[in-house]
């Protein structure tokens, strides 16, 4: 089993014939996704790597009974579409665009969270459960299928820890980059949840950073709630105060979200942190052991 | 992107805000023209620089005359002004904002901001003005009031009563409240803001609101949609190195060691900050060439790493995912021998084509080190830029 994708995923693209959509939707079909046409207003009728595409999500979804949509929509149209795709009730809708204003996420939240769709992101690399589905931007050939599930704020890191993992022979049953925006859909909490639930992931990996208190809050479900051996770390322990790290959510402002904070909760939730990202994979091989 | 005082005021004052009268001066003798123009008992010189606690620095001062406010105005004008905010440095004061004096009953703290947990906006107040509010987070949590706001009806009356009564105003400074609190919110999501902060807020003897100080942080993804805000940015309150990396689109920040580092990701680039902290080195900077950095990104990163003297070595730590190793090593290749660097540096990568990027750097003669892993790379980096000093 895995978590949010697997073989039964049918998925859409927004913004299917732009450069970006176009590459990582070529790079997800070449993975095995499944991927049945995408979203382009204008150019509904015409074909697209030999899919179908459409001028509305709606019109989409009724056609090929899609499951799940990923944006790779502009920041200033990248609000409007997770909207479009909310309202055409699609279950699970990836946001991979950087850089939305996060006024436009703070209406978008409005209305997604009254309804049924799960939003993931934006500004994340996607979800991928491997040898299943790949939805986003993260290279396919890393992941090996297996039991660690992995929730991220950071790309580039998560693509670290699974390549530690792989090289260790050990396989990923999901790996979910969050992302790096201050207001985002899934929560570490959300995700850690999923992977509780889920009697095929046997350990999780959590790749946290400074700002905001979403490790803090998952920490304190995982103290009480989470039996599986859950490693952590936290980038941004010398990131000076006040600065954005890249990521617009990574800032410590008003002494609020640092990594020490973040670390001391995490440590008396029982989770195992490393201070260094390169020692992740092998603490996880010796908690499995 | 943040804004200067006088600027926040002037966007205020537009939805209705009450402000002091004043004007910015750029010289002695503007200010001497506006506190004549003021003709109040008392003028406020105040230093114009994106960094707060400038009372304490001696940035801010009273004047009773236009010769008096000239004069103060020719001492801040051009002098280092050091604040708890600004760092050791300290910043330059090329503009003043002069104001007219006011006759204040209380100081009162407000701020609007984005809540991460909550995911909208949040209205703060404390009868705390003047103060941090950190520091009144910190001794005093319940003296914070806050306010909810649903992005669907925006910040309703009923909400601007319940502050203005937590603050324990009277009913007169109450119904002057309540538009003052609304309009402050419409210009907060007007100018899609991430930070607005007014403290103090004053009470007057006439039971009237006036924002005392204003700062107020703009959405950096949102001004492609606000084109009269973008001249608003000040490139004497950057770094120049910084301004320099955002024109490539390059996310760099300055910091005062002395490895620099150059990392795809955001939130590799902060780990590997700490990495080098860990090997008992210094960052010199944080640095993310992207995701998907190209070799052009690769010669541009190299340039700004080069322009920071206190470089003494540079380690390039890079995971290629989509970016293929192979590539990313000609890059590198091609932008040492372009730029001649003189500093030793270390490469780890790790990913696709990995050993085919290796086989690339050794080839290419020059002086690079080439580290097994994350850990290896920085502790070889931080021995390196030991024995350069």
């Amino acid at each position: 089993m895995s978590v949010l994708v697997d073989e039964k995923t049918r998925l859409l693209v927004q913004g299917f014939t732009g450069r970006e959509g176009t590459f990582h939707a070529q790079q997800m079909i070449e993975y095995g996704t499944v991927v049945m046409g995408g979203v382009t207003p204008g150019k509904g009728g015409s074909k697209h790597l030999e899919r179908p595409v459409f001028n509305t999500v709606r019109d989409a979804v009724k056609e090929t009974g899609a499951n799940a949509s990923v944006i790779f929509v502009p920041p200033p149209f990248a609000a409007d579409a997770i909207l479009e795709a909310a309202d055409a009730d699609i279950p699970l809708v990836i946001c991979i665009t950087e850089g939305i204003p996060v006024l436009d996420m703070v209406r978008v939240a409005a209305v997604v969270d009254f309804k049924e769709t799960r939003l993931i992101g934006p500004n994340c690399p996607g979800v991928i459960s491997p040898g299943k589905c790949k939805i986003g931007i993260m290279p396919g050939r890393i992941h090996k299928q297996g039991h660690v599930g992995v929730v991220s704020r950071s790309g580039t890191l998560t693509y670290e820890a699974v390549d530690q993992l792989t090289r260790l022979g050990i396989g990923q049953s999901t790996c979910i980059g969050i992302g790096g925006d201050p207001i985002i859909g899934t929560t570490f909490l959300d995700a850690i949840r999923l992977f509780n639930d889920d009697a095929d992931t046997h350990a999780i990996i959590m790749i946290g950073e400074i700002g905001g208190d979403a490790e803090e809050r998952a920490a304190q479900w995982i103290k009480t709630n989470v039996k599986k051996p859950v490693v952590g770390f936290i980038a941004g322990q010398t990131a000076p105060r006040g600065r954005r790290m890249g990521h617009a959510g990574a800032i410590i402002s008003g002494g609020q979200g640092t990594a020490k904070d973040k670390y001391a909760a995490m440590g008396a939730a029982g989770i195992r942190c490393v201070e260094t990202p390169a020692d992740l994979g092998s603490t996880v091989a010796a908690t499995l052991k | 992107m943040k804004i200067h005082e006088y600027q926040a005021k002037a966007i205020l004052a537009r939805y209705g805000v009450a402000i002091p009268r004043g004007e910015v001066a750029y010289r002695k003798e503007e200010a001497r023209g506006t506190a004549q123009r003021l003709k109040s008992n008392i003028v406020v010189v105040k230093a114009q620089i994106h960094a707060g606690g400038r009372g304490k620095g001696g940035g801010v001062k009273l004047a009773r005359s236009a010769d008096e406010a000239a004069e103060i105005a020719s001492q801040i004008l051009g002098m280092n002004l050091i604040t708890a905010q600004t760092g050791p440095g300290g910043r330059i004061v090329k503009r003043l904002l002069i104001e007219e004096g006011l006759d204040i009953k209380r100081e009162l703290y407000l701020s609007l901001l984005v809540d991460r947990a909550s995911g909208k906006v949040i209205f703060m107040a404390s009868t705390a003005g003047g103060m941090e509010i950190e520091e009144v987070a910190k001794d005093n949590p319940d003296a914070i009031l806050r306010e909810v706001i649903s992005p669907v009806v925006g910040l309703q009356p009923y909400q601007a009563r319940k502050l203005a009564f937590g603050l324990g105003l009277l009913m007169e400074a109450v119904n002057n409240a309540v538009p003052f609190l609304l309009a402050l919110y419409r210009a907060f999501i007007d100018t899609d803001a991430s930070m607005l902060e007014i403290n103090p807020c004053v009470l007057t003897g006439d039971s009237k609101l006036v924002a005392l100080d204003a700062k107020m942080t703009i959405d950096d993804n949102a001004l492609f949609r606000h084109k009269e805000l973008r001249e608003l940015r000040d490139l004497d309150e950057e770094d120049p190195l910084e301004v320099e990396a955002s024109k490539y689109g390059l996310n760099y920040i300055k910091l005062d060691g002395s490895v620099a580092c150059m990392v795809n990701g955001a939130g590799l680039a902060m780990a590997t900050m700490d990495i080098i902290k860990y090997a008992g080195g210094s960052p010199a900077n944080f640095l993310d060439v992207g995701g998907g950095a190209s070799a052009d990104q690769v010669k541009n990163a190299f340039g700004i790493l080069m322009a920071d003297p206190a470089v003494k070595a540079v380690f390039i730590n890079i995971f290629g995912g989509i970016l293929r190793c192979d590539v990313l090593a000609s890059g590198v290749v091609a932008a040492a021998k372009d730029l001649q660097l003189k500093v030793p540096v270390v490469v780890r990568m790790e990913g696709t084509n990995v050993e085919l990027g290796q086989k690339i750097l050794r080839d290419s003669k020059l002086n690079f080190t080439i580290a097994d892993g994350m850990k290896d790379g920085a502790q070889k980096v931080v021995a390196l830029a030991a024995g350069a000093r």
